[in-house]
């Protein structure tokens, strides 16, 4: 059992341009949760359904990369609010399956999702692209979250290793040094 | 009855038969030089630079280099090592480099060489350069965006006749791998596996075969390359 700190650590996290899949990971920490949630305090995370930061948090979890001027904006936020940002995963390090579009001029991909792709080429009759104003903006490419903002730390995997993840926040939450152990160093 | 020369290694007395290369004669004296664009029995190309080493103090590619008479080898300083990650952290971030839905996953030397010097991240900009994927060859799959360009497929891959079957087109970083459409059509399955063994990464697949090994089982899932050495 880790010994508690006082006060709490603050943590936020967000799923960018990311599957959910990193949070799933930090979730398969098992009961583990239990320790942690000795130590820390959630702030603005999917995990408690907190929208907007209502603390300057000590560590911020970014899963995915920017694919939209909402991911920018919310990775800026983070920034803003996190003395420690971490990238969690192989879409924030490196924009991950998202960037698979990266090497496609943004009007053929639009083009292929809304106006001529397969599933959509007969049911599209007046060749709209979304465009509504509370759209978030698509970018012109996925960016990696370090070509956006400064962050600390990467944690890569698809999704990272639940032990990754525990043994990281483990070394932030107590300062401790993190080793990181082959078995789960991975990029997949 | 091969000769012997006498060289030193990490400052180590050893010995090794005369004009072996240095990474076979290290591996011998058991010194792991990491390698990716050597591959024992293909001539050696010096190409990724990752096997240098410092010799009598320079810095030279231990996979080019034979070894002779009363050489000084150093295979590990941390500039080396600094260096090679380097080398590493350039060809991530030069290729377009998806592990997560690579074939190749868990076996490849690339990603195993990241994961040997904990690459997290590379310090270089991503390039995200845009390549070809040919999927139109009967037995074998071209992922240009794996490519590291070492040309061992080159080096390696004969057919029956004892041409090579894969080669070179454009320069530099626009070096291609091309595969002459007729000469593809002649590719067995066995040969198509030769060439996904020999690739470093996934850029040659064998077709219709992938994802066999489950993960937790594949090369370089629990040791790191070189641990065998």
């Amino acid at each position: 059992m880790l010994e508690k700190t006082m006060p709490k650590k603050i943590i936020a996290t967000a799923s960018l341009a990311g599957c959910f899949g990193c949070h799933m990971s930090l979730l398969d920490i098992d009961e583990r949760i239990l320790e942690l949630i000795e130590l820390v305090e959630f702030n603005k995370s999917p995990i408690d359904d907190i929208k907007t930061f209502t603390k300057e948090c000590d560590i911020g979890l970014i899963e995915g990369g920017c694919c939209n001027d909402e991911n920018v904006h919310n990775l800026i936020e983070f920034r803003k609010h996190c003395k420690v940002l971490v990238a969690l995963g192989e879409c924030a390090i490196m924009g991950g399956l998202p960037s698979l579009r990266n090497t496609i001029p943004l009007k053929e991909c639009l083009d292929e999702a809304y106006l001529n792709g397969p599933t959509v080429a007969d049911c599209n009759e007046q060749k709209i692209i979304p465009h509504d104003p509370d759209l978030p903006k698509i970018l012109n490419r996925i960016y990696p979250c370090h070509e956006v903002v400064k962050i600390d730390y990467f944690l890569p995997g698809c999704p990272p290793r639940a032990d990754l993840i525990w043994d990281a926040l483990v070394a932030l939450v107590t300062g401790a040094e993190l080793k990181l152990e082959y078995s789960t160093f991975k990029f997949d | 009855m091969a000769t012997f020369v006498k060289f030193t290694l990490n400052g180590k007395s050893c010995l090794a038969e005369e004009g072996q290369p240095l990474v076979a004669a290290a591996k011998e004296c058991g010194v792991y030089i990491p390698t990716l664009c050597n591959y024992p029995g293909i001539p050696p190309k010096g190409a990724c630079r990752i096997c240098t080493v410092l010799i009598n103090g320079l810095p030279a590619t231990a996979c080019t280099t034979k070894v002779v008479e009363g050489m000084n080898v150093q295979t590990s300083t941390p500039e080396l090592e600094a260096f090679r990650m380097a080398v590493v952290e350039i060809l991530f971030a030069e290729g377009n480099h998806l592990c997560p839905s690579c074939e190749k996953s868990g076996s490849c030397e690339l990603q195993a060489l990241a994961y040997r010097y904990r690459m997290t991240v590379p310090r270089f900009p991503y390039l995200f350069p845009k390549r070809d994927v040919e999927a139109w060859h009967p037995k074998i799959l071209k992922d240009h965006n794996r490519c590291i360009q070492c040309k061992r497929c080159i080096r390696g891959i004969h057919n029956e006749a004892g041409q090579a079957v894969f080669a070179f087109g454009k320069r530099g970083d626009r070096v291609v791998i091309n595969i002459d459409p007729e000469t593809s059509k002649t590719v067995s399955d066995e040969l198509a596996q030769q060439a996904m063994d020999l690739c470093p990464v996934g850029a040659i697949l064998r077709k219709e075969k992938g994802f066999d090994v489950p993960i937790g089982r594949r090369k370089y899932d629990r040791t790191p390359i070189g641990s065998e050495v």
